[in-house]
């Protein structure tokens, strides 16, 4: 065997081990789904929270612009609900958002959608993202709502770096950014929709179309 | 030099089968085969000349009602695998 077969050889396993452990089908729209939803879920909740203001700035219900005293009202946990109920509509539309196009893609690259590299990364996705949603609803719990976008970011980051090693090298760099944003975030809590709005649908989108160009286009992708 | 080369590697199928079980546990046959691209037979051929070498470990069951075939390196497999790998890279000039 010449020295180019064993290169050959070496790439052929290489290859192999890649696509054995990995889920390579993931599809860079269904994060620019998820972001563009993220963007609307943000604005959404600026809007009503600026209406809550205003209305009890006219009620006289806020002594000051202090955050910590406008927060303490009645109109508290109506804001709290809408959030919780904002936030929820959000997700259900990146989910679905990212299992179409990741299917189409999957139909398109012949890897199945359910094999063992796709239930591994699920896995290590979700075991750190479910310990993180429920940390963030004790957060809700106690009333320290305004820790909830920087919790929400870091465990997410983590999540999707703990995901990366059976998936596309790009999740490996969300992950991080999303995680740093999230302790920025932790250090400004006032402006925690703000950061929302960047991790969720800047960064989204901005990976999202990086996958997409490095990925998919040319490959007969629309 | 040239015979630490195992032989048993000669065949680009086995190497690749080497490849997949040296980082997955427990592979079934039929993923196997849409990893490596190849027909059962062929398949099967080569993965038996391994179990007759005890490389890989055979598990047959039945999931549902149907039979369902799954193999997983051995010691002895996994350490002939990394030895041929270390026999490659010592043929390869240094970088």
């Amino acid at each position: 065997m010449s020295e180019q077969d064993h290169i050959n050889d070496l790439g052929h396993i290489r290859g192999l081990m890649d696509r054995s452990t990995r889920f390579l089908s993931l599809s860079g729209l269904s994060g620019i789904t998820a972001g563009l939803a993220a963007l609307v879920g943000a604005f959404a909740a600026r809007e009503h929270f600026t209406s809550l203001y205003f209305d009890g700035r006219a009620s006289g219900m806020f002594e000051s612009d202090y955050l910590p005293t406008r927060w303490v009202t009645a109109r508290f946990d109506d804001h709290v609900q809408f959030l919780v109920v904002d936030g929820l509509i959000v997700l259900v539309v990146a989910l679905i958002g990212a299992l179409w196009f990741t299917w189409r893609r999957s139909e398109r690259t012949g890897q199945s959608l359910w094999d063992a590299s796709a239930r591994r990364m699920l896995l290590n996705l979700l075991l750190p993202l479910i310990a993180g949603g429920l940390f963030s609803l004790a957060l809700l719990f106690n009333g320290s709502i305004l820790m909830v976008p920087s919790a929400t970011l870091v465990f997410y980051g983590l999540a999707l770096l703990n995901a990366s090693k059976y998936t596309l090298d790009e999740i490996r760099w969300l992950g991080v950014s999303e995680a740093a944003l999230g302790v920025v975030a932790a250090f400004w809590p006032t402006a925690g929709l703000l950061f929302w709005a960047l991790g969720f649908g800047v960064l989204h989108i901005f990976y999202g179309g990086l996958m997409y160009l490095r990925h998919e286009r040319g490959q007969g992708a629309a | 030099m040239i015979e630490q080369l195992n032989k048993a590697f000669e065949s680009r199928v086995r190497l690749g089968i080497m490849a997949v079980l040296a980082v997955n546990d427990w592979v079934d046959h039929s993923r196997l085969r849409e990893l490596l691209n190849v027909t059962d037979g062929n398949l099967a051929s080569h993965l038996a000349a391994l179990e007759e070498l005890r490389y890989v470990q055979v598990r047959k069951r039945f999931v549902g009602r149907r039979p369902n075939t799954s193999y997983k390196a051995s010691v002895a497999g996994a350490r002939a695998f990394r030895e041929h790998l270390d026999a490659i890279e010592r043929l390869l000039p240094k970088i």
